[in-house]
């Protein structure tokens, strides 16, 4: 009798867990089946590929700040990139430093005025081997076959391991709900939620409809936006012809985007 | 079960009558739920179309499968597009769309209020795809 | 064996209520939290790891510590470790429940936290500490239930405990080598990016643990019928002295490396946190504070004379911990973090709710540590016929 009972709680006990663990399972099961729903799809007929996208950005055509402003403000606008007056809060794709925050390991004791007191463009170096992508721990930071570095939002959760990572200081955290900071909502572009990492997309979604990148489109010809990989490319003859540098080349990470100065 | 002289008390329940109090509580704390929401039952609500949605006759896929299956559309064609980069969908009957939810689902959906969230505050899902995505009309 | 959890003296259900009502204020700011963002936190673009991700460092470390009562008992048959080898179990799973609670309150969408099982990325160290502290929670608590309900039942553990308990050794050294892993791996952070690291966060666990152990033991001596005796804990302070000597050796061999070699990169964090950077030193003091009780507790503790009264043990003790504390819970996540990859100087100071929820976190780890002990505790007095 002892017995017994000993063994109908114990089965009941587990039958209870069973019963209570199977809506779990059941939207496991839900979930992996959703990933595997096939679907056919292929890209827009106007869209740009490469094997490897880069950008070099000419620093001899810019005289000033004013200068820099179109580009930042072109890529924040059609990104719904909010403005957050709090510093600790800020996010940005694109912004200003000067030479010495953004090669602080090409600090000359002595330099040419220009370099001196010119503000330099820096976004996501699209890295090569990014240490980024090696961090995430969910696959939401990723390497697309064209090289550029993407963020799919739908799955980050927010552990900001990607923005240790990153020895550019590229990534943003939503620190909070962004909407209310965005002046002039572009409804054509999803905004983000608290609690993502976003940065930088080279204008994926620009690129797939057959055009160049907000800031290159913005630029007067001062950023240029190519193909790394082809010979004939624009940017491979401007690196061909340029002395250029790139953001902290000796971490190995290799950035994709190149400095004339 | 080893001594025979034990076999009548065995048989006994002790405390009965805190035991099935006990069970009776539990039962009825239990099933809140179903007791509370008694008779409450909303009617299924119909989501509405627009003008837009009702002339093109039909979505990019059949009424029903949508009806199922527009969580796993969608789920399936952020994959593609955010992680694919293949933009163009291409339905059961040959027909291109563009995989985009702000851009095109909503754009003939305009009415989120009785179209999407009708169904979504009946069956207590609250999708995140809005903390994101901007819903229709467009213009300000 | 849980029922032992639910008799006690008025004092125990006094100090539940204290850390529930504790509890209860962190989940309130943890609500909070949830709706407003991470925003909430004295967390930024430049310093995105706080308070809570250098908790769960600590902590890792306290958890990995029970090894040190585990390996000599197991291994090298030091019986009189078997009286307290389940206290320092007992202590590894309440620090990983924090541990994984700090990581939860860290996330900014934590309801996507199964993402990272839904998706697997072995090459993300994230995924693998998930795995082994995880890991080391279930075997802490399979361990120190088994061995406990043997022990309540005057048996033998069962057979199939022992390899667990083997496998737990190797285990305790990867929970923290793999949290280590996470920060010494990233480049273009010079203050982590260094091989001693993991070698490093070992040493100040078997230090801090181990002191942490000896307060325990006291408190239980004190508080209860049970006497984790005095040869364990004298063990245990030698434990606490190599470890604290070590912890501060390898501290002093990256002094020289930065100071030495005077790379930027990696001197700049050293010097922002104990002389200040560019007028910017919010730790300055704490740090020092740190260097300071650490060596005052290898004062009393390496003379055999100091370290065998244990008033005075107990205050080396709690130097060790506080010591340890500010140099890993406080120092070692903001110190990578300042100055920025571009150089630039954002200071990091955890705001009100945030520390209300740190807090939170800790009350549920002594919850957790409290009904464990207790459960552990009768059953001893209860075999020792107390």
């Amino acid at each position: 009798m002892e017995n017994s009972r000993r063994n109908f709680l114990k089965i009941a006990g587990i039958s209870a867990l069973g019963l209570s663990a199977t809506p779990v399972l059941d939207a496991f099961a839900l979930d992996i089946s959703m990933l595997d729903m096939k679907i056919n799809a292929t890209p827009g007929k106007d869209a740009i590929t490469a094997k490897r996208w880069g950008m070099v950005i000419d620093t001899r055509k810019f005289e000033s700040e004013e200068d820099l402003k179109p580009m930042i403000e072109a890529c924040h606008k059609i990104h719904n990139v909010p403005v957050l007056e709090n510093k600790r809060h800020e996010i940005k794709w694109i912004w200003e430093e000067e030479f010495k925050h953004a090669f602080p390991n090409l600090e000359h004791e002595y330099v040419n005025e220009s370099v001196e007191h010119l503000p330099f463009l820096v976004l996501c170096n699209h890295c090569k081997d990014a240490p980024c992508v090696r961090a995430c721990p969910t696959k939401a930071t990723f390497k697309r076959e064209d090289g550029i570095i993407l963020m799919d939002f739908h799955r980050c959760i927010g552990c900001r391991f990607c923005m240790a990572a990153c020895p550019y200081g590229s990534r943003s955290f939503n620190f909070r709900d962004p909407r209310p900071f965005i002046k002039d909502i572009n409804k054509k572009f999803p905004t983000r939620a608290r609690g993502v990492v976003e940065k930088c997309n080279f204008c994926a979604e620009r690129l797939a409809v057959g055009q160049q990148p907000a800031c290159v489109e913005a630029s007067k010809g001062a950023l240029v936006f190519g193909d790394l990989e082809n010979p004939e490319s624009e940017v491979r003859r401007l690196l061909k012809t340029n002395y250029t540098i790139r953001r902290k080349v000796a971490l190995g990470t290799g950035p994709s985007v190149y400095y004339i100065v | 079960m080893s001594d025979n002289h034990h076999d009548k008390e065995d048989k006994k329940m002790y405390n009965k009558g805190e035991v099935i109090t006990g069970i009776v509580i539990f039962l009825v704390i239990f099933a809140f739920p179903f007791w509370y929401n008694m008779g409450k039952a909303a009617p299924v609500p119909q989501p509405e179309l627009t003008e837009k949605a009702k002339a093109a006759k039909e979505c990019v896929e059949p009424k029903a499968f949508m009806k199922t299956e527009h969580m796993q559309i969608l789920n399936s064609w952020r994959n593609s597009v955010v992680r694919n980069k293949n933009r163009l969908y291409i339905n059961s009957s040959n027909k291109e769309f563009d995989m985009s939810l702000s851009n095109n689902c909503l754009d003939c959906h305009s009415n989120k209020a009785e179209f999407c969230d009708k169904c979504h505050t009946y069956a207590s899902v609250t999708p995140y795809c809005f903390d994101c995505h901007i819903d229709n009309p467009k213009e300000k | 064996m849980l029922e032992l959890a639910l008799k006690g003296s008025k004092r125990y259900f006094g100090w539940i209520a204290c850390l529930l009502a504790v509890i209860g204020v962190g989940v309130g700011c943890y609500m909070w939290q949830l709706s407003f963002g991470l925003g909430l936190t004295g967390m930024s673009r430049d310093v995105s790891w706080g308070f809570y991700i250098a908790q769960f460092t600590f902590l890792v470390g306290v958890a990995a510590s029970a090894v040190m009562l585990v390996l000599p008992y197991y291994l090298h048959h030091y019986k009189a470790f078997g009286r307290i080898t389940i206290l320092g179990e007992f202590l590894a799973v309440a620090s990983v429940s924090m541990c994984l609670l700090f990581i939860i309150a860290d996330l900014g969408q934590p309801m996507r936290a199964l993402n990272v099982i839904l998706y697997p990325t072995p090459n993300s160290i994230l995924f693998w500490d998930m795995i082994v502290l995880n890991g080391y929670l279930f075997l802490n608590i399979i361990i120190g239930w088994q061995v406990l309900q043997a022990e309540k039942n005057s048996v033998a553990p069962p057979k199939w405990v022992k390899p667990l308990i083997y496998i737990s050794i190797p285990w305790a050294v990867s929970i923290h080598t793999v949290t280590a892993f996470l920060y010494c791996g990233l480049p273009g952070r010079g203050f982590w990016l260094t091989a001693i690291l993991a070698p490093r966060f070992l040493a100040s666990a078997f230090a801090a643990g181990p002191a942490f152990l000896i307060l325990l033991c006291l408190l239980v001596r004190k508080l209860t019928k049970f006497d984790p005796g005095k040869e364990q804990i004298q063990t245990l302070a030698k434990i606490v002295t190599y470890g604290i000597l070590l912890n501060v050796f390898f501290l002093l061999c990256e002094v020289f490396v930065v100071f030495y070699s005077k790379i930027p990169e990696h001197m700049d964090h050293m010097t922002y946190l104990y002389a200040g950077l560019h007028g910017h030193g919010v730790l300055v003091p704490w740090m020092w504070t740190s260097i300071a009780l650490m060596i005052f507790s290898i004062i009393l503790l390496v003379n055999p004379f100091t370290r065998q009264k244990e008033g005075i043990l107990t205050v080396a003790c709690i130097c060790v911990f506080i010591g340890t504390w500010i140099d890993k819970g406080l120092g070692m996540i903001s110190g990578g973090f300042v100055p920025s990859p571009l150089h630039h100087i954002t200071e990091y100071v955890p705001t009100k709710p945030e520390i209300a929820i740190t807090l939170g976190i800790y009350a549920v780890g002594f919850l957790v540590l409290t009904l464990l002990f207790k459960i552990a505790i009768t059953v001893k007095e209860e075999a020792e016929g107390v």
